[in-house]
């Protein structure tokens, strides 16, 4: 894109060529009142609030381009009346409930009303009962809605769930005399308006991952949280920008805090927002905030056992849900004491990332979430995307949506989700331990033959081989014919009989010899028939490429080749690659722990089982602070080291202070935060000079981006798929439903749920077993019995365990890798 | 989102208090005797009495003998704050908007809302902080529903200065509405409870 010159106002503003006039505005620090629009996801035009004149046009700065030396004019006498009319409009029938409105002043409804000036109303017309419906988690009342479309183009453009969509509204038509008085556009603006509602697609409920950001972009209070309601006003809280601690996104978040009652004056979080035009939350970040270890005091004799029981103790366990920081203490408590650091999740990674290393040279993945978000073409191989990394699937799902984009999706469980997301996206149920295939597809079908290692090149061409098949075509054919026609004779007055000879064009099946690749590599990771030539429509003009890759491919036994293969798709091929870390800062521990792969007799459990646990879930030996209880920082998937704060006071011991009687001394946690190792890409930046916001142009100010260290790489010898190796027969996976990523999550009181076994309803339904009946599930490794609970948003026959229930180990039943062979009965 | 206040990490208990400058107290006996000694003769204690003495022999004395005798005061006079109840139904007219909450300017309004099973917002808890109240009036001011108002009880005598006023405290009881002893003050825009009160009807 090439960068432009455009004047608004008088003003010159640079913007890149193609960008929306509304966008160019708002990065330079120019107003343009829009209601309907949001950043990254289509114009609606649905408020029509946002014109302006462009060279002498009347367009909508939310869906026109800005062209090289466009003059731009926001106010003009019809743009104003306009603009007047419309702001009338939708204060027509509006409730006046501002003062027990949840919004309680954050309304851009207000907002613009006031920024207009309406001080008289010129329209009308009969109200509609309306009312509220409860959706489950969001509160809709849509007497509030002023049809703004917001929510519905966020779920379809963003998230993906496309869960809600307009209904009729059953209102009276506007009366005739209006068309003729009013502006043109209010009119248009208001004759929509007048038709619709918004309704979920499922009928009363909705029928989607609850991420709940259709009422983080509704610009009134007709979407609110059904847990928020009535129970306080905006301004009386306190907002602290943090990091969301629940997965590898990092989003940025803002926990709202404020007493808890008028008898409790300890601060509480009442809900947590977010800049929606930038950052997109799932629901465990929405929902799940209340998991602070609370009433905690310094309990003088616990903290005297745990410093002690460092003294005897050979191993630490612990989990990657942890701040930078206090990963950094517990290397400096390795390197001191000699402890093992025991953390198999974050090692599988770490290893993962280095025999990646071993071939791109690099320490660190190439892509962001950003970058998916700005491709066109998106593979993921390897990772329940919606699940593992929601952000992930909403990168997915709006790069397909709005870059018209297509995308392979490489799991064994089929995932409804993902097949929403886009007519243009196929997915490959491949059989567990099958991914290398995926990856030598990938090489196969993008990668640079000419560039790429010759083995690799000769190992791919023996899955290639010419079949001659008979093709039946349509073919046009001339056909001449004699046609008897019936002629009046002029002269004689008779109808005479003549030949006449006519060429016709008629289709015509041909059968015809036709010589097709057969690629066995499609048999490999199960593609659908005919997938070659989808590819090709979908390959159609793309130009921006990104692989995702999960968490499957870590623990995969030959986790070591898929991360060289991983390394050779970036090498040879024009994607960016980006890896999913599964928890909310394994990157972090991976990049700043010694991690050992055997424990000792004596370990210490941080938030994880062990001889002497320390937790931030409480119910340990000693107590810890959890994440919305501490200020550190975490690093992303984007690799970058974002800061949090604490939102909620804590009152014990921290692993700072365990440290510190350890002889490890510092005053705060944060001092930390500077010392982290540079030579794994962080940076000696003070904590409080660590920044945690968006521009108005969109751009990520927060924390820093670890610097990708130039490592020493061998040969690019990688082995061979295992073609026998497939796991085969009855599967279960370990994965977590939509809405948890840990005890965390499961602590929070809108998200605690009882775990179990979970399958798809289809699944459940072949076992002839009922939601919530107890199950046996028998691995070679150990069995459980649990409720078998059915899930709407996966398909197939594979189950899955869950991990945010400590009572249920399911890790036991797995050998490392993700998938196991199980058998699950009726016990 | 203010990140200042986050950064001061003195979060001591005794972070918000400072020590003024006081002297010790005396100790042993020797010490109290010579503060006794000292205080008595240096003649502080006779100016008073002078004071008293004088205003006596003058016989003009105006004291109000409170609380015996009580001066009238003015139907804007602003005391210790009610809540008031809807004439035509008896419910409570707080919307529990938050309003009074913001604009007190010596931030001593509580409330505690939520949703009630009529999907109203409820006001479960109000509380003014007496101790901190300064009287000034805002809160009735800007009170959309004329619920919140100043009475005329003054006497606040109680063990804690800093007690609070609870919402059953300053809320109409149903049994004075009903007596019609809920006093409203006019040039609020406060209507007088008389026949011509009706309940809403509600179009729905």
């Amino acid at each position: 894109m090439n960068e432009i010159t455009i004047t608004i106002d008088g003003k010159t503003v640079h913007t890149q060529e193609g960008e929306y006039i509304l966008n160019a505005a708002r990065a330079n620090g120019i107003f343009i009142p829009a209601i309907c629009y949001l950043t990254r996801c289509s114009p609606t035009l649905a408020c029509r609030i946002c014109l302006v004149e462009a060279d002498g046009k009347q367009v909508y700065a939310c869906n026109a381009k800005a062209k090289m030396g466009m003059e731009i004019n926001t106010s003009t006498k019809t743009i104003e009346e306009e603009k007047r009319a419309i702001m009338e409009v939708y204060d027509v029938n509006h409730p006046l409930e501002c003062g027990v409105c949840d919004q309680s002043g954050e309304c851009e409804l207000q907002n613009y009303t006031l920024e207009i000036g309406v001080d008289s109303q010129h329209y009308s017309i009969a109200d509609t009962h309306k009312p509220a419906q409860d959706w489950g988690l969001i509160h809709y009342d849509p007497a509030l809605c002023i049809m703004c479309e917001r929510c519905i183009t966020v779920c379809k453009d963003m998230i993906g769930d496309a869960a809600l969509s307009t209904v009729a509204r059953g209102s009276e038509a506007i009366e005739a005399v209006f068309k003729e008085e009013m502006p043109k556009d209010a009119y248009a603006m208001w004759n929509k308006l007048n038709k619709s509602l918004i309704s979920p697609n499922a009928g009363d409920t909705l029928d989607c991952t609850n991420c709940g950001e259709c009422t983080s972009v509704c610009p009134v209070g007709a979407l609110v949280s059904s847990d928020y309601q009535y129970t306080s006003n905006a301004w009386e809280h306190t907002q602290v920008p943090a990091t969301c601690a629940h997965c590898s996104a990092g989003c940025q978040i803002s926990y709202d805090t404020k007493h808890t009652s008028i008898g409790n004056t300890d601060e509480k979080i009442y809900r947590v927002k977010n800049e929606w035009n930038y950052v997109s939350l799932c629901g465990a970040g929405r929902y799940g905030y209340d998991f602070q270890n609370s009433g905690v005091t310094k309990d003088a004799n616990a903290f005297e056992a745990a410093i002690a029981t460092f003294g005897k103790a050979d191993t630490i366990r612990f989990t990657s849900t942890i701040t930078n920081e206090e990963a950094l203490i517990l290397q400096r408590l390795k390197e001191k004491m000699g402890l093992k650091l025991i953390n198999h999740e974050a090692r599988h990674f770490k290893n993962f990332l280095n025999s990646y290393s071993t071939i791109s040279g690099q320490s660190l993945y190439s892509g962001t979430l950003k970058a998916v978000h700005e491709s066109d073409f998106v593979v993921s191989i390897g990772s329940a995307l919606k699940t593992d990394n929601p952000n992930a699937r909403f990168a997915m799902n709006n790069a397909l949506s709005m870059n018209k984009g297509a995308g392979l999706y490489f799991h064994p469980i089929n995932d409804p989700v993902i097949a929403d997301m886009s007519k243009n996206v196929t997915q490959f149920n491949h059989a567990p331990l099958m991914e290398e295939a995926a990856l030598y597809l990938m090489l196969d079908l993008f990668g640079d033959k000419t560039a790429m290692p010759s083995t690799v090149v000769q190992y791919l061409a023996g899955f290639h081989s010419t079949k001659t098949v008979i093709v039946e075509e349509m073919v046009d054919e001339k056909v001449t014919e004699a046609v008897v026609k019936m002629v009046l004779n002029e002269e004689s007055g008779i109808e005479e009989e003549v030949s006449e000879e006519v060429t016709k064009t008629v289709k015509k099946k041909v059968s015809k010899e036709v010589e097709v690749d057969v690629n066995r590599l499609f048999d490999l990771v199960n593609a659908p028939a005919g997938f070659s030539d989808t590819l090709t429509k979908y390959l159609a003009k793309k130009e921006t490429f990104s692989l995702m890759v999960g968490p499957d491919l870590y623990t995969h036994p030959h986790a070591h080749n898929c991360a060289r293969l991983v390394a050779l798709i970036e090498k040879y091929t024009a994607f960016g690659v980006t890896m999913i870390p599964n928890l909310a800062n394994t990157l972090g521990v991976a990049l700043i722990c010694d991690l050992d792969e055997s424990e000792g007799n004596m370990s210490i459990g941080y938030n994880t089982a062990g001889d002497f646990t320390l937790s931030a879930l409480g119910g340990g030996d000693l107590d810890m602070p959890a994440l919305n209880q501490q200020e550190g920082t975490l690093t992303s998937i984007d690799k970058r080291v974002n800061p949090t704060n604490a939102a909620l006071s804590y009152g014990g011991y921290t692993l700072n202070d365990i440290a510190s009687g350890l002889g490890i001394v510092s005053s705060l946690t944060i001092d930390y935060t500077a010392k982290l190792p540079v030579k794994s890409g962080f940076k000696a930046v003070d904590f409080d000079c660590l920044p945690n916001h968006y521009t108005n142009a969109g751009e990520e100010v927060r924390g820093y981006v670890l610097d990708t260290v130039n490592i020493n790489c061998d040969d690019e010898k990688v082995d061979v798929i295992d073609e026998d190796g497939a796991l085969k027969g009855s599967l279960v996976y370990l994965a977590d439903p939509v809405l948890q990523f840990s005890e965390f999550t499961n602590k929070s009181h809108q998200l605690h749920q009882e775990a179990g076994v979970y399958a798809s309803a289809s699944f459940v339904e072949a076992k002839g077993l009922s939601e919530g009946e107890s199950v046996v599930v028998k691995t070679p490794q150990g069995e459980l019995i649990l409720a078998i609970h059915i899930d709407s948003k996966i398909n197939g026959d594979i189950a899955y365990l869950p991990t945010f229930e400590s009572k249920i180990n399911s890790k036991a039943l797995f050998d490392g890798y993700r998938f196991n062979t199980a058998t699950l009965e009726r016990v | 989102m203010h990140v200042e206040p986050l950064q001061d990490r003195n979060v001591s208990e005794l972070s918000a208090y400072y020590y003024v400058d006081i002297p010790d107290y005396p100790e042993t006996g020797w010490d109290k005797f010579k503060q006794v000694m000292k205080r008595t003769f240096k003649g502080e204690l006779f100016v008073g009495l002078w004071v008293v003495l004088r205003e006596m022999i003058k016989f003009d004395i105006h004291t109000v003998k409170y609380p015996l005798e009580k001066l009238p005061i003015g139907p804007r006079y602003r005391a210790v704050h009610k809540l008031l109840r809807l004439w035509e139904s008896g419910f409570e007219r707080c919307i529990g908007c938050g309003l009074c909450e913001k604009i007190c300017i010596s931030d001593c309004i509580r409330m505690d809302t939520r949703i009630d099973e009529n999907s109203r917002k409820e006001v479960t808890e109000y509380s003014i902080n007496l101790g901190r109240c300064i009287f000034c009036g805002y809160c009735a001011e800007v009170c959309p529903e004329l619920a919140i108002v100043h009475g005329e009880r003054y006497e606040n005598g109680s063990e804690q200065r800093a007690h609070f006023v609870i919402k059953d405290d300053m809320l109409t009881p149903l049994d004075w509405l009903t007596s019609g002893q809920q006093q409203e003050y006019p040039g609020f825009g406060a209507i007088t409870p008389n026949e011509s009160v009706k309940s809403t009807p509600l179009a729905y």
